[in-house]
């Protein structure tokens, strides 16, 4: 049923990318394609690998902007991968019912066994988060890792999404945006973590959070401008003493 | 966004199939026009063609064609689902009015009660055609009012310009054919004109510093995007024609789709005055072909001026 959950749960899950920390590697993108080639779904499409017109589908990807001119400009690496929506319109337009979000954990997915591949999903989405894959001739998207996260044959510590998991700096988390007590949560309040265009009233669940303001004054860091001049007599040392009163000279 | 063929094909020749079996049910119900038994074997064979062929043609953008049936599920929350779900029931009272007309039943009764639920059911199915387009947030220059009046006039004007061909081929035409078809012609002119000029001037909420939320430190520009060669995103949401080239494929469009066929309505008008019956035969036709060709133009040109908020992670400043 394409219509949102009449009765959505408490549970808000969903990624929280820390823009402060993420230096652009890569390897959230490269796991998440690993994963989702080689876990539970059907492999991701990747056409002409090595030739001439590579294509192929990704979850997630990673941009690279400049923000600002000047001293205080900055280079931002930015993550971008579906953010789960609360009011996804992509859920809404699906004329067959294979887009929905799931009312227990407000995860978006596609069935991809009923999904006609019309991309009307994809034009819905303002993130761009769905792609189409030329070869499966369904839409695809980011899953969260549901496949992960409820899987008891992972340890533990693996029931995260591959790209959390993966990131070597630690500027991805999970968890449940819906609780306001939860780790996430508390990020997104200290940090001020923000929605992607929250004027299209899409009321993503996943949340960026912003670069940490410069330090631009050696001010800051509680070191003075100048060093003291030494006191007289405070050198205990007499060879360093006299080693003092030659170089002072 | 990506002018995909069989999407363009779909709602020029369906809306004008729509449009030309509205004013047939219309006609049919208020007696202007007359049950001839080979007029409405070419008219309804023209309103079936046009609709199934465009319906055909739009399955094949699918990646699962085979699926399509499941299209109808959604009608509670997809524009989608409930224009496939209109489309079907708009062949039922269309079979009954065609049939009608064909068998002979006199004008009012039969012939007009199905008339009227065909011209509705008709008009249904292309406002659920536009508001597909119209409810997407993300393409700033579809999610306005002009796009649902855009769709219903062009299709009627369309409709109009083949029922006057149809009309003047088989000598039936009168004046008044000429002048609704030149009426709506101009209304529909004046219609598509304000909505190139809103998307003009009109600017989107969203920009580059929306979309990353970086804004605060100041202009926001792509300097690195996830890719080196071209993605399904870029292929299907950045598509972009030159605003140079896109105004001059405007003015072709205002040619071939208004200004031309209004002209040859008009002259055919006037060679029935004048008892040049042939002439005005001719002259329609050649406006039907001018205003579908028009039209084409006109579609091309809806999804190619286009822009899609996703755009704004690829470079765009401005969606």
């Amino acid at each position: 049923m394409t219509s949102l959950p009449r009765d959505p749960g408490p549970k808000k899950l969903g990624l929280v990318i820390d823009l402060d920390i993420c230096v652009g590697c890569h390897a959230c993108a490269v796991n998440c394609k690993e994963w989702n080639s080689g876990g539970h779904m059907a492999p991701l499409t990747d056409r002409d690998p090595y030739g001439a017109n590579p294509s192929g589908v990704w979850f997630n990807r990673v941009h690279s902007f400049e923000a600002g001119d000047g001293p205080a400009s900055r280079t931002l690496h930015f993550p971008r991968s579906c953010l789960h929506c609360e009011q996804p319109a992509c859920v809404e337009v699906c004329p067959t019912g294979a887009s929905y979000k799931r009312a227990e954990d407000g995860i978006v997915l596609v069935n991809e066994d009923i999904c006609i591949g019309c991309k009307l999903c994809s034009w819905a989405c303002p993130y761009g988060a769905r792609e189409y894959d030329e070869d499966a001739g369904v839409m695809k998207k980011c899953t969260l890792c549901i496949d992960r996260i409820y899987n008891e044959n992972l340890g533990e510590i693996d029931r995260v999404p591959a790209c959390v998991s993966t990131c070597p700096v630690g500027a991805r988390y999970f968890g449940d945006l819906g609780d306001p007590e939860s780790a996430v949560s508390l990020l997104v309040a200290e940090r001020g973590g923000y929605d992607l265009m929250p004027e299209l009233g899409y009321e993503p669940v996943n949340k960026y959070l912003p670069p940490r303001p410069r330090q631009e004054t050696a001010g800051c860091t509680g070191a003075k401008a100048e060093l003291d001049a030494p006191e007289n007599g405070a050198i205990a040392n007499p060879l360093l003493r006299w080693v003092d009163r030659i170089l002072s000279r | 966004m990506h002018p995909a063929l069989s999407v363009i094909v779909f709602t020029v020749i369906s809306g004008a199939g729509y449009g030309l079996l509205f004013l047939l049910g219309i006609g049919a119900a208020t007696g202007w026009l007359a049950a001839d038994r080979w007029f409405g074997v070419t008219a309804f064979g023209l309103v079936f063609g046009a609709v199934t062929l465009g319906l055909l043609s739009s399955t094949m953008h699918l990646g699962h064609p085979e699926r399509a049936w499941r299209a109808l599920s959604q009608w509670r929350s997809s524009w989608l689902s409930r224009e496939g779900i209109a489309a079907i029931v708009t062949f039922l009272p269309a079979g009954i009015f065609a049939l009608a007309w064909i068998a002979g039943e006199p004008a009012y009764g039969a012939i007009g009660f199905f008339g009227m639920l065909s011209a509705v059911w008709a008009a249904i199915t292309v406002y659920c055609t536009a508001m597909i387009y119209a409810s997407l947030k993300p393409v700033q220059r579809w999610n306005n009012g002009y796009v649902v009046p855009c769709y219903l006039l062009l299709g009627l004007m369309t409709g109009a310009v083949w029922l006057d061909a149809l009309l003047f081929l088989f000598g039936t035409g009168g004046l008044w054919a000429a002048a609704l078809a030149a009426l709506i012609l101009s209304i529909a002119w004046l219609t598509k004109l304000a909505y190139w000029h809103f998307i003009d001037k009109s600017r989107s909420e969203s920009s580059a510093e929306t979309a990353t939320g970086l804004g605060h430190l100041g202009k926001v520009r792509l300097l690195d995007a996830p890719n080196t060669e071209e993605n399904y995103l870029q292929r299907e949401m950045g598509f972009r024609v030159a605003r140079k080239h896109a105004l001059k494929l405007r003015l072709i469009a205002t040619l071939l789709a208004f200004l031309l066929p209004l002209m040859l309505t008009v002259l055919a008008g006037a060679a029935l005055t004048g008892d040049l019956g042939w002439l005005s035969a001719l002259l329609t036709i050649l406006a039907a072909l001018a205003t579908t060709a028009g039209v084409l133009i006109e579609r091309w040109l809806f999804f190619a001026e286009a822009k899609h908020t996703v755009m704004l992670y690829y470079g765009a400043g401005r969606a």
